[in-house]
């Protein structure tokens, strides 16, 4: 069996091909929609930060854990908003006619 | 029950979102399918999120609930409020934070399992080799990402110039610096045996890389402005997914991994547009040094009104207008569909023609544009346009200038030689409107300005616009 430093080292190399394979397909126009949503994504980390902040005290670590979750919540829920409000616009002139 | 929980159910959960956001990407691909792309990403970090708390079962939320409400409030004002033209500016702080909390995860794991139980190891010792290192990476990627972004969002929204700024022997200095961090790493790692010593290297390291992060981007000037946004995308995403290898959490490896490819074929298809490797833009300073000898004066320069730009574009059969991050500075998009639906209600063929870097993001100009109300359809890839120039009437450049200078395929010696443009210059008439005869980014002389199918409307680019507007109305009125 493999250890799971190096299964995460198969998911982390093979998830880059995927990533690859898709975002060469992305046309130029929606550039920056790809990369506000990325971005949002990226804001994964706020699972990390979840779940080092379980410790209720006031403690460095909970304090820096707690800071990393406020980061974290305004790169995902403003990356995805900006980004929704951005493809809205794309879609307008369809949704009028 | 808790057992199944956590062996099962946890896993099967985050692999739907890993999937969920790969399906997200794949929405990207189209138009018509983007915006459910997003909000199928959007549901993925659902997912995630509530499994995660799932996972963690009954403990205190407090911490938790409260970052999740503040965060989620000026995320959301933020999005909400931001106006279309400060999208990069926007795009740019949004990744910063990304960037520095996965920094500060890294930290935090450092001070729960290490500092603070007070250990007398090393935190390899305590976390793992693997544990250890990709903490490490994950702070030093996450706080440039954070610091670079910042200075990136201060250049793009105006607060500081945009101009490169060159320390001297910044090379050695980054090097020094850099080699500092690591050095900070390499104990926090493998030597530091007292938490106190280990607070302080992991504040040393901090501080050094977000130190790296403002120099990496303060000689970045405005034009290079979409690669290096590009690149911090990716490394936050790199960053995400070395915090997963420090948790062990395959959806932060897989979702980061995306995301750092992400990133790196936007840098990869700018660099290309400008002829230039990700090297030479992140060490050269380019646009200072650049120009200045070749930036000559002007000598058969033709400056005309908006009333004889509209008289021309009147009679045009096809017109196509190219626009730049002057267009942007001016907001004048919705000028420039006034314009152009105007001129397409006489029969004239319209369309855009989009220089991947015009612009101080991938794709500016195509937000903007469609903030306006501009179909996508009529916004055309440099390739397409190029050959359709020679058959083209009237070319409108707006707020553009280095993205349509011959130089770079008629001068060898020029410093952008090679950069693929757009070829205005073969159309029957090139319009310019600028506010001078000022050099663009690159800082070189635009030959174009001198041919003889060149007009110079010089002027702010909304108003220029409104009054060609009113002109070509008037003369419809008369005909």
């Amino acid at each position: 069996m493999m250890g799971p430093l190096l299964v995460g080292i198969y998911v982390f190399v093979l998830s880059i091909f995927v990533g690859i394979e898709i975002i060469t397909k992305i046309p130029p126009t929606l550039h920056t929609p790809l990369m506000s949503g990325a971005n949002a994504i990226s804001g994964i980390t706020l699972v990390g930060s979840i779940g080092a902040a379980s410790s209720g005290e006031v403690i460095a670590s909970s304090i820096l854990a707690f800071v990393a979750i406020v980061f974290a919540t305004i790169n995902v829920v403003g990356g995805f908003l900006v980004t929704d409000r951005m493809l809205g616009m794309f879609g307008k002139r369809k949704a009028k006619s | 029950m808790n057992n199944t929980l956590t062996t099962f159910v946890v896993p099967v959960l985050y692999l739907l979102s890993a999937v969920l956001f790969i399906f997200g990407l794949k929405g990207l691909t189209r138009v018509r399918s983007a915006r459910r792309g997003n909000a199928l990403a959007s549901l993925a970090m659902l997912i995630a999120i509530v499994t995660t708390l799932l996972d963690l079962g009954f403990v205190d939320y407090q911490w938790i609930i409260a970052g999740l409400v503040i965060g989620g409030l000026v995320g959301a004002v933020a999005a909400l409020k931001v106006e279309m033209t400060a999208m990069p500016e926007m795009v740019a702080l949004f990744n910063g934070f990304g960037g520095g909390a996965s920094a500060l995860v890294a930290l935090s794991i450092l001070w729960k399992e290490v500092i603070e139980p007070s250990y007398t190891e090393s935190a390899a010792a305590v976390l793992g080799g693997a544990s250890a290192i990709t903490a490490f990476l994950s702070i030093l990627i996450g706080a440039i990402t954070l610091s670079g972004s910042l200075i990136a969002f201060l250049k793009l929204s105006g607060k500081i110039g945009g101009q490169p700024t060159l320390l001297p022997a910044r090379h050695v200095i980054n090097s020094v610096i850099f080699l500092g961090c690591l050095a900070a790493g390499i104990y926090i790692g493998f030597f530091s045996h007292a938490p106190s010593a280990m607070v302080m290297a992991a504040l040393v390291a901090t501080i050094l890389s977000l130190i790296l992060g403002v120099l990496m981007v303060i000689p970045i000037g405005g034009a290079d402005m979409p690669v290096i946004i590009s690149f911090l995308n990716s490394l936050s995403g790199v960053a995400a997914a070395m915090t997963g290898f420090v948790l062990g959490n395959n959806v932060l490896i897989i979702a980061g991994a995306l995301v750092g490819a992400s990133g790196l074929i936007l840098t990869q298809i700018m660099c290309v547009a400008m002829n230039r490797t990700l090297g030479n833009v992140l060490f050269s300073g380019f646009g200072q040094e650049g120009g200045s000898a070749d930036s000559g004066e002007y000598t058969n320069v033709r400056s005309y009104s908006p009333e004889e730009a509209a008289m021309i574009l009147e009679t045009a059969e096809s017109v196509v207008i190219v626009p730049g991050y002057g267009l942007a500075v001016a907001q004048a998009q919705h000028a420039v569909k006034e314009l152009a639906d105007l001129l397409q209600k006489r029969g004239v063929k319209v369309s855009y023609a989009i220089h991947p870097v015009a612009g101080r993001m991938p794709g500016h100009m195509n937000v903007l544009l469609a903030e306006a109300d501009v179909p996508y359809e009529q916004l055309i890839e440099m390739e397409r346009i190029n050959p359709e120039f020679k058959t083209t009437d009237a070319v409108l450049v707006v707020g553009a200038n280095d993205v349509v200078n011959p130089a770079a395929e008629k001068d060898p010696k020029s410093p952008i030689a090679g950069m693929p443009v757009l070829q205005v210059w073969e159309a029957q008439t090139v319009m310019m409107i600028k506010r001078s005869l000022s050099p663009g980014f690159a800082g070189i002389k635009n030959e174009l300005f001198e041919y003889d199918n060149n007009m110079m409307v010089f002027g702010d680019a909304k108003k220029v616009l409104q009054e060609i507007v009113s002109e070509v109305k008037s003369l419809n009125a008369a005909a």
